[in-house]
C-alpha cells in the first residue's frame, strides 16, 4: 500500500497539539483586547468559529456557533436559525468531529489539564453519560430559548447562561481583571458558573475531555455527521493484525477497527500513532477497496479488540 | 451501495447547508449574530 497517506496521518496526529494551539490562536486573534478590556467589534463576528469559543472573549475573532444559534432563536424576530444550522451542517459534512479533536479551543484546554500528572480514571463505565450532550443540545440550546420566552418574545440563551464554562473562562475572568465596572456587577450567576468551570477543570485532570464527552452540544451536533463526514478514520484490513492497541490508546472509548465512524470519535489520531502496522489513518473522501470505514460494515470482534475483554486504561 | 448512499447523503446535506445559510443571511440572521457578538453577552459572562 502507499505510504504517503499513512505518513501524513501520523504527522497530523503527532502535530495535533500545535494545530490545536494554532486554531485557538486564530479563533482568538485579537489578543491586545485582553489588556484593553473590550471586545473585537469587526464584521468577522458575523461568521461563526468552528469550535466552542465564547464571543464575549475579548480576543475572539468570530461568533460562538452555540451562542449565535441561541441569540437568533431567542430573538423576537426569529424562531429558528437557518444561518447557523446551515453553517454547522456544512462544517459537519466536511469535518465532523475532527473539529473537536483539532480545532476546538475548549477541547484543547481540557487536554492540557489532562496532561497534569495526577491519577487518571477511565470513563468506560460512564459511557451512558455521553447521551447527556444530546439532551443539552435539544433542551438548553434549541427548545428552551425557543419556547421559554418573555412578554417581548425574547428567550434566554439557557446553555450559555447556566452551563457553558467558556463564558467565565474566556469572558468574565479576563474582563473583570481589567474592567472594574464589570467586576462590580458579577453576582450569584457568576459564582454558579465559576463552580461549573471549577468542576470541569477538576474533572479534566482526572478524565479525558469530560465536557466534550458528556455535555458539549456542539460536539453532539458534529457527532451526528461523523458517519458521513468527508474527513474520517480508515482501517486497512490487509494491514490490521487485530492487536487491539488502537482501542486501548483511544481515550474516547472507541474501537476504531469496529466502528471507525463512531459518534464519540473526535479524530484525534491516537489510534494512528498506536497502530504498529500503519493500518489506521485519516482519510478524506471515499474509502479505498479493502479499508473499513463506516458503521454499516461490522467487524468480527477478536479477543484483542473486544472491549469487554480489555483492561482499564491507565 | 453503501458508498453511494453516503455520497448522496453528503451531497444532499451539503446542498441543504448552503441553502439554509443563504436563506438565513437573506432574512437578516447574520446581523442578529453580529449584534449579539460585538456586545458583551451578559448571560455568557455570568452577569445575568
Amino acid at each position: 500500500m502507499d505510504k504517503r497517506p499513512f505518513g501524513v496521518s501520523r504527522l497530523l496526529s503527532r502535530c495535533r497539539g500545535w494545530i490545536q494551539a494554532g486554531a485557538a490562536l486564530l479563533t482568538n486573534l485579537h489578543l491586545p483586547n485582553f489588556l484593553r478590556g473590550g471586545l473585537y467589534q469587526g464584521p468577522g463576528k458575523r461568521l461563526c468559529v468552528p469550535g466552542l469559543n465564547c464571543y464575549s472573549c475579548p480576543a475572539s475573532a468570530g461568533a460562538c456557533p452555540i451562542g449565535a444559534f441561541q441569540a437568533v432563536v431567542g430573538s423576537s424576530k426569529f424562531h429558528f436559525s437557518y444561518y447557523i444550522t446551515g453553517l454547522l451542517i456544512l462544517l459537519g459534512v466536511l469535518l465532523g468531529r475532527f473539529i473537536c479533536g483539532f480545532l476546538c479551543p475548549f477541547g484543547w484546554f481540557q487536554e492540557l489539564l489532562y496532561k497534569i500528572p495526577l491519577a487518571k480514571r477511565s470513563t468506560k463505565a460512564l459511557y451512558p453519560l455521553t447521551w447527556l450532550k444530546y439532551l443539552v443540545l435539544l433542551g438548553m440550546v434549541v427548545l428552551l430559548p425557543m419556547l421559554a420566552v418573555n412578554q417581548a418574545g425574547l428567550g434566554d440563551p439557557f446553555f450559555c447562561k447556566y452551563l457553558c464554562p467558556q463564558g467565565v473562562l474566556e469572558g468574565a475572568i479576563p474582563l473583570a481583571l481589567v474592567n472594574p465596572g464589570i467586576r462590580a456587577t458579577l453576582g450569584d450567576l457568576f459564582l454558579w458558573k465559576c463552580g461549573i468551570l471549577l468542576a470541569v477543570i477538576l474533572c479534566s485532570i482526572a478524565f479525558f475531555r469530560p465536557f466534550c464527552k458528556w455535555l458539549c452540544p456542539l460536539g453532539a451536533f458534529y457527532a451526528l455527521f461523523n458517519q458521513i463526514s468527508l474527513v474520517r478514520m480508515q482501517v486497512d484490513q490487509t494491514k490490521c493484525i487485530s492487536c487491539g492497541k488502537c482501542a486501548k490508546a483511544c481515550k474516547m472509548d472507541v474501537d476504531v477497527t469496529r466502528t471507525p465512524d463512531h459518534t464519540e470519535c473526535i479524530r484525534c489520531g491516537m489510534c494512528v500513532r498506536a497502530c504498529p502496522t500503519g493500518a489506521v489513518r485519516f482519510c478524506c473522501g471515499a474509502p479505498s477497496g479493502k479499508a473499513r470505514s463506516g458503521a454499516g460494515q461490522t467487524a468480527q470482534p477478536t479477543p484483542q479488540t473486544d472491549p469487554t475483554k480489555q483492561g482499564e486504561k491507565p | 451501495m453503501f458508498l453511494s448512499k453516503r455520497t448522496a447523503a453528503q451531497l444532499i446535506l451539503f446542498a441543504a447547508g448552503i441553502a439554509m445559510t443563504v436563506f438565513g443571511v437573506w432574512r437578516g440572521e447574520a446581523d442578529t449574530v453580529l449584534y449579539k457578538a460585538i456586545n458583551l453577552c451578559l448571560e455568557c459572562v455570568g452577569i445575568g
